[in-house]
């Protein structure tokens, strides 16, 4: 036994310089390595940023890169024409979508959540087990039929209906998440609530929802990245007077060799706000990403 | 990140979140975790160091991080709640109450998700205008026309592709930074696509791939590599002058000297055919020194005009690295290059008579990187791009499963001699394997619906060799097509690909609850 052990202590010992050895060297190659992919996941935005950067002559006689031996190509030329050309009022069109949708998503299926979660009622798990098959269902299902709909209530093409379809295909995602969250709540701060004769409403806005602000925060963020970048939704509902930004970028990819100093800061413009967002608060991020998924 | 991942995440989410937490997806200041020597195995432990301020401030990952085990199946989304089942229902409010908190869900969901599942399957059975009843036509033309038969095949080569190849960069990536102190850094840039929109994603692409190597940044660096490699610099169009002066003649493409010629001959091969702008910055020429068998090959054109033909004038130029043979009996007795100002040299001839010939590739085509968005290649390039979104995403996950393994195993395996590729092999991917089942599937999902990047890659003029069934859908339907029954048609294609994975989700869903 003693025997036994000693060997596989002087395995141990022997491994431990060689593998001291080759872990130097090894860790030296995953070093350069990783360096090389980060250098690899970074250049295409940075393009983007540089080209964004140029003027018209530079981008079609040069590549980007020799703005950095150049440094006098510099000029906000670029986002200034953007912006003189009207690319303000799809901006806002982004923000006015992005935002009730975010926040009626959060309102509505937590209050659902907190019913899949804290009431008990008949048919509950049928229920719930449909939200869960909704999870996975694409939105060109509804194209056509909500387009028809909208038609009939004459709000095609407004930012109203762009808004309430992104609602109804975030919920079932946000109901999913926030009632996995709130099971986990302790029943004894509920009951105690209702045993002092709480009502349900108050119970829900007093105690369960302040309780779930990270997964709150997550599914907000989700909420808010995905109907901020979506192109399909806008492409189909949204009329050119609607439009967020991606719809308006769209329109000029047909001709994308000569309106890159136009696509091009647009295309940044765009992903200013969800970067920031990202780096701000990637914490909920990769919570709401490993606690469930990402839209 | 403009596709929502959906999915089955639900529960292999938890398993993550279980190592989640403390993990180094988060860029808390701790995230520098000692390396293999870490010898703390009680993944909760660190959690609730992490969580210690305020037991319920720990987010979504939690309710389900109380069980640390990372192959754990289930108990996770529903911890706690079975505790006082009497005390509930004696407290549990009527479920009227019910009505209120679900109402506004349950009408959205119902009239803009359910109903138009329902409507579809019936409009699928209509014909363009909605007017005539078709039977199954529609789907039948799904399998037979042919170009939606190659639409179909793209999404083949979408699902067989792009999957595997994010799951596995994913595990790569995350079983590489274990081992670096700047982990959090390199995830955050790995993960930064996914808060793009697949707008910008495509515009950013579209930029990376443009064929002019002067433009594009992908064929910027393959022509570069390729030039180190390869010398030939390619003068396409240059020739000698047709008439019977010149000392050179075109035999096969190949240029040739007229008259065969000896060791301490100087050779004059004078060209024409290129504009002296593409050799503006060349070397004048130069006579070539005596000696061995030598010469000169140069651009006989003057700018402006002027300067004597066949004869090297003080401006015009030399070309550089032009291949030179010598050639006796039809045989190549010695290669050489043309230096910066045109001349060769050859040394160690033996005397006797040779042909000089600068061999045709000298006036092929310099290369000119390749054509990423020509018909063959633009779905690869398009996965390229969708890679480049999506291996964060992959790696975060598969990173967090990874912290959640019992470091004692792997201790164990390895202070028995296991190498560490048998670690790897028999240990680590066993134990992720749930995870990388939840990757794996998450992306399949994503990639049956995959729209935006193809529409915005795929120049117009590829489109129909790029076109995916979501592209098409939309196409058919809002983009000129004007065929709400075919559009229809495909969206129920589209929503039976993915019932597979319904019914998965909510198999394991009602596992987990159990």
């Amino acid at each position: 036994m003693t025997t036994l052990t000693e060997a596989r202590h002087a395995r141990a010992i022997e491994r431990g310089l060689l593998g001291r050895l080759v872990d130097r060297v090894g860790g030296g190659l995953v070093q350069v390595a990783l360096v090389l992919i980060a250098v690899f996941w970074l250049v295409p935005t940075l393009g983007l940023l540089v080209v964004s950067l140029r003027g018209e002559k530079e981008n079609n006689s040069s590549g980007w890169w020799t703005l950095f031996t150049k440094p006098a190509q510099v000029t906000l030329e670029n986002y200034g024409n953007l912006l003189a050309s009207g690319f303000t009022s799809s901006f806002w069109n982004t923000v006015l979508i992005t935002v009730p949708a975010t926040l009626l998503v959060i309102g509505i299926s937590a209050m659902a959540a907190y019913a899949f979660a804290w009431i008990e009622f008949p048919g509950r798990d049928a229920v719930f087990l449909v939200v869960i098959a909704l999870l996975v269902v694409p939105i060109q299902i509804a194209l056509i039929p909500i387009a028809k709909m909208y038609g009939a209530l004459d709000i095609f093409g407004s930012i109203a209906g762009v808004v309430l379809f992104h609602v109804a295909f975030g919920l079932p995602f946000a109901i999913f998440l926030l009632r996995n969250f709130f099971v986990g709540i302790p029943r004894e701060l509920l009951e105690a609530a209702r045993m002092d004769g709480a009502p349900e409403w108050r119970i829900f806005a007093t105690v369960v929802f302040p309780l779930a602000k990270p997964a709150i925060a997550s599914l907000g963020i989700f909420q808010f990245l995905w109907v901020w970048n979506d192109l399909l939704v806008a492409l189909v509902f949204a009329d050119t007077a609607n439009q967020p930004m991606t719809k308006a970028l769209q329109s000029q990819m047909r001709q994308f060799g000569t309106n890159i100093d136009i696509l091009a800061p647009g295309a940044f413009l765009s992903l200013i706000i969800p970067l920031a967002l990202f780096f701000a608060f990637q914490r909920y991020f990769v919570q709401g990403l490993l606690a469930g998924s990402v839209k | 990140m403009t596709e929502r991942l959906d999915g089955p995440q639900a529960p292999g989410g938890d398993e993550l979140a279980a190592g989640a937490s403390p993990g180094p997806a988060e860029t808390e200041p701790d995230v520098a975790r000692p390396p293999a020597t870490d010898t703390n195995t009680d993944t909760s432990t660190d959690t609730d160091a992490d969580t210690a301020t305020d037991p319920t401030d720990t987010d979504t990952g939690t309710a389900i991080a109380t069980d640390p085990r990372p192959g754990a199946t289930g108990t996770a989304t529903a911890p706690r709640p079975a505790t006082g089942h009497t005390a509930a229902t004696r407290l549990s409010p009527s479920p009227k109450i019910a009505v209120f908190f679900l109402l506004p869900a349950l009408l959205l969901l119902a009239a803009w998700v359910i109903y138009p599942i329902i409507y579809s399957i019936f409009r699928s059975l209509f014909d363009a205008a909605g007017d005539r009843f078709v039977g199954l036509k529609n789907y039948a033309a799904i399998i037979s026309d042919p170009s939606m038969l190659a639409t179909l095949w793209h999404n083949a080569i979408w699902v067989a592709m792009a999957p595997l190849i994010v799951t596995v960069l994913g595990l790569i990536f995350a079983v590489m930074t274990e081992r670096i102190r700047w982990a959090t850094a390199f995830k955050l840039i790995l993960f930064m696509p996914m808060a793009v929109s697949l707008l910008a994603a495509g515009v950013i692409f579209r930029l990376v791939y443009e064929q002019d190597p002067d433009k594009g940044v992908a064929n910027a660096v393959i022509t570069t590599v390729h030039d180190t490699f390869s010398s030939s610099q390619g003068y396409p169009g240059a020739r000698p002058r047709e008439n019977d002066q010149a000392p050179v003649v075109l035999k096969n493409g190949d240029v040739v000297t007229r008259q065969p010629v000896q060791p301490g001959q100087q050779v004059l091969i004078p060209l024409v055919g290129l504009k002296p702008d593409a050799v503006e910055k060349a070397t004048p020429a130069k006579a070539a020194g005596a000696g061995g068998l030598s010469g000169t090959v140069w651009l006989d054109v003057v700018r402006g005009g002027g300067g004597t033909v066949n004869q090297i004038d003080g401006t015009e130029k030399g070309l550089a690295g032009i291949t030179v043979e010598a050639v006796a009996g039809g045989q190549v007795k010695a290669t050489t290059e043309t230096a910066a100002d045109g001349t060769f040299y050859f040394s160690g001839l033996s005397a006797g008579s040779y042909d000089v010939r600068l061999p045709q590739s000298n006036f092929e085509a310099a290369f000119n990187g390749i054509t990423w968005l020509g018909p063959t290649l633009i779905t690869l390039a398009i996965i390229g791009a969708y890679i480049w979104v999506w291996a964060g995403f992959a790696m975060v996950l598969i990173a967090a499963g990874l912290s959640a393994i019992p470091r004692d195993a792997l201790e164990a395996a390895r202070i028995d001699g296991a190498t560490e590729w048998q670690v790897f092999r028999r240990i680590t991917v066993p134990l992720l394997s749930p995870v990388l089942l939840v990757v794996f599937v998450t992306m399949v999902i994503n990639v049956l619906k995959v729209f935006d990047l193809v529409f915005i890659i795929a120049p117009g003029s590829v489109q129909p060799q790029a076109n995916v069934i979501a592209l098409e859908m939309w196409r058919v339907s809002f983009g000129g097509g004007g065929n709400q029954g075919m559009g229809s048609a495909l969206a129920i294609f589209l929503l039976v690909l993915v019932l597979p994975f319904m019914i998965f989700n909510i198999r394991r869903f009602r596992r987990d609850e159990r």
